[in-house]
């Protein structure tokens, strides 16, 4: 479903709509909790370029997430506050570079290879940080400041307060999802989609397929990194639980349970992976039984309600509810 | 004679003790096709691939207009001038035609994955891809299809859609392997009028087992059997030769 129904994208601009005014509206809490959906929809989509695009089915890709914000824990200094025109590319940059030298090694497997020896990377990375005091260990790192936004000597935006990051954030968002929805038609985003339904007739078409899939990776990695470096401008905190395979396989469940393909769908699996894990750990107390504790049960429940009954996501489900009848199938 | 554009000399294919391909040899001139025939399993598929890279030979020379092409990749030996169809189809089935022959005369731009500039551009606005997809189609024969699903259209205009595809890579030589297989009669007759209209501008070499399309169409037969050429020449040479006679007929009519 890489075309949007016409009912899809305006239950989508209203939700933007909604977006843009809840900082107004909501307490400090949620607007706490919608700019890490935002920040999170980012990373979903950077997955969807790969997994949904491609077809390259990344349990990795968190690596590159948690890298970036490393990056910038590393770059900011003890005593006073680094400039977001330093740390933003630099983290973004070790990120992609990062992507961009695994990618070398696991882009040249298919299927079920390319999923382990992307985790397998992952997991390298994970416990590089995980076991060196060095780099944080297993308790990770503080970012000690909020980068300055600054043009010249003039404060442009402050970070530190709640509304502007949650506005930051979702121009990002929109920014990242403007961006890969026009490169989802260019002539790199096609050829990306023929690898993905039949790389072999790419090649005999004459299509260099081991670049086009190492720039998805690099350019993926990239915008992953894009979303760690929020994360850690809005905890403060980076840890190796970051790159760890939970956040990976969350992401592919994001994108999963939102519909592949189409960035779209990935906002909205990030946003509502993201509830449904509030709404199932804040399950009340039955008897002697703490349904919220076994959180990860009711979700890996719903996760295959999903992939069952609706196979192409909420997006999907979404555009089937609305299509009109003479649509067919959407 | 005409342009000899393809050479291929002592081309060789192992699978452990099994040479699904031994030591053939053999060339292609632009307006002529070459026809390969021969049994199940008389290696004219694995021919194919090796000509067309999908298999390095274990052995042998491929020259394509003149470079040395022995043991390129199929997208390398494809951007050389090749252009091949398979004989399983081999298409983009969830795209519509369009989309698959703009996607297959799209890889005849320059490729630069690495460009922000083609992450930006348009694809369906290339008016130098569109020309090529829309002479390719046409002159398969696709024009009323082009919005159709590939998946979802019949088995004879999927070949036709293979063709088209190949075409729309702009190649020299043309490798088509079996176009005709699984087809009706009208849609085989008008495949056998389509490649009679490609003949003046390719070297072709088809596989193929209508043998009426083949005495149709080949201007040169080659016949393998296990691996080997045992005959080469014209179709009326091949008729008489007593060894393809014994491999085709069984050894009581040679």
């Amino acid at each position: 479903m890489e075309v949007l129904p016409r009912s899809v994208r305006l239950l989508l601009v209203l939700a933007l709509a909604a977006l843009a005014v809840f900082p107004f509206v909501g307490s400090d809490f949620y607007v706490q909790m919608v700019t890490r959906m935002m920040i999170l929809a980012i990373f979903a989509m950077s997955l969807d370029l790969l997994q949904g695009v491609s077809g390259l089915v990344s349990l990795g890709h968190a690596a590159y997430f948690g890298l970036a914000g490393y990056a910038l824990a590393f770059l900011m200094p003890q005593n006073e506050a680094a400039s977001v025109w330093l740390t933003l590319p630099l983290s973004v940059l070790a990120a992609g570079l990062a992507a961009l030298v695994i990618g070398f090694f696991v882009v040249r497997t298919h299927g079920i290879y390319f999923i382990m020896v992307t985790m397998a990377f992952a997991q390298m990375v994970f416990f590089l940080f995980f076991d060196n005091k060095v780099l944080g260990g297993s308790d990770g790192l503080y970012v000690n400041f909020r980068p300055t936004v600054n043009l010249g000597t003039w404060a442009l935006l402050d970070l530190d307060n709640k509304k502007t990051l949650y506005l930051v954030t979702l121009g990002a968002m929109l920014l990242v999802y403007g961006f890969l929805r026009r490169l989802l038609w260019s002539p790199f985003g096609r050829a990306l989609a023929g690898i993905r339904v039949n790389e072999h007739r790419m090649r005999a078409l004459g299509f260099a397929t081991f670049g086009y899939k190492l720039a998805a990776f690099t350019l993926a990695g990239a915008l992953a990194g894009l979303a760690g470096y929020l994360w850690g401008v809005q905890t403060g905190y980076i840890n190796p639980e970051l790159m760890g395979f939970h956040m990976s396989a969350h992401a592919i469940m994001m994108v999963i349970l939102g519909g592949m393909g189409n960035f779209a769908g990935a906002i909205v699996g990030a946003f509502g992976f993201e509830l449904v894990l509030h709404l199932f750990k804040d399950l009340p107390q039955v008897g002697s039984v703490q349904l919220g504790k076994h959180w990860q049960l009711w979700m890996g429940s719903f996760i295959v309600l999903v992939v069952v009954f609706a196979p192409r996501g909420l997006l999907g489900l979404a555009g089937w509810f609305s299509r009109r009848p003479e649509d067919g199938d959407v | 004679m005409s342009d000899t554009l393809l050479t291929a000399s002592g081309l060789t294919k192992r699978f452990g003790g099994l040479a699904a391909v031994n030591n053939v040899s053999l060339e292609l001139w632009r307006d002529r096709i070459h026809a390969v025939i021969g049994p199940n399993g008389a290696g004219k598929s694995t021919l194919a691939n090796l000509l067309s890279g999908d298999l390095p030979p274990t052995s042998g020379e491929v020259c394509l207009g003149g470079v040395d092409i022995t043991g390129w990749s199929p997208e390398r030996i494809s951007r050389q001038g090749l252009g091949r169809s398979y004989q399983k189809t081999n298409i983009f089935p969830p795209f519509t035609v369009w989309d698959n022959v703009r996607l297959a005369a799209q890889s005849r731009q320059p490729q630069q994955p690495w460009n922000p500039w083609t992450w930006w551009q348009s694809a369906s606005k290339s008016i130098a891809i569109n020309d090529r997809a829309t002479r390719a189609i046409e002159l398969s024969g696709l024009q009323d299809r082009r919005n159709a699903i590939a998946g979802a259209i019949s088995h004879g205009e999927q070949r036709q859609l293979e063709i088209a595809m190949t075409l729309a890579t702009a190649p020299q030589v043309l490798l088509l392997d079996e176009p005709l297989a699984g087809m009706g009669v009208a849609e085989a007759q008008r495949m056998v009028e389509l490649l009679l209209k490609l003949k003046p501008h390719h070297a072709m070499l088809l596989v193929e087992h209508d043998m009426d399309a083949v005495f149709a169409l080949a201007d040169h037969l080659t016949v393998m059997v296990n691996g080997q050429a045992i005959a080469s020449g014209t179709p009326a040479a091949i008729r008489s030769n007593a060894e393809v006679q014994a491999a085709y007929l069984g050894e009581e009519h040679a």
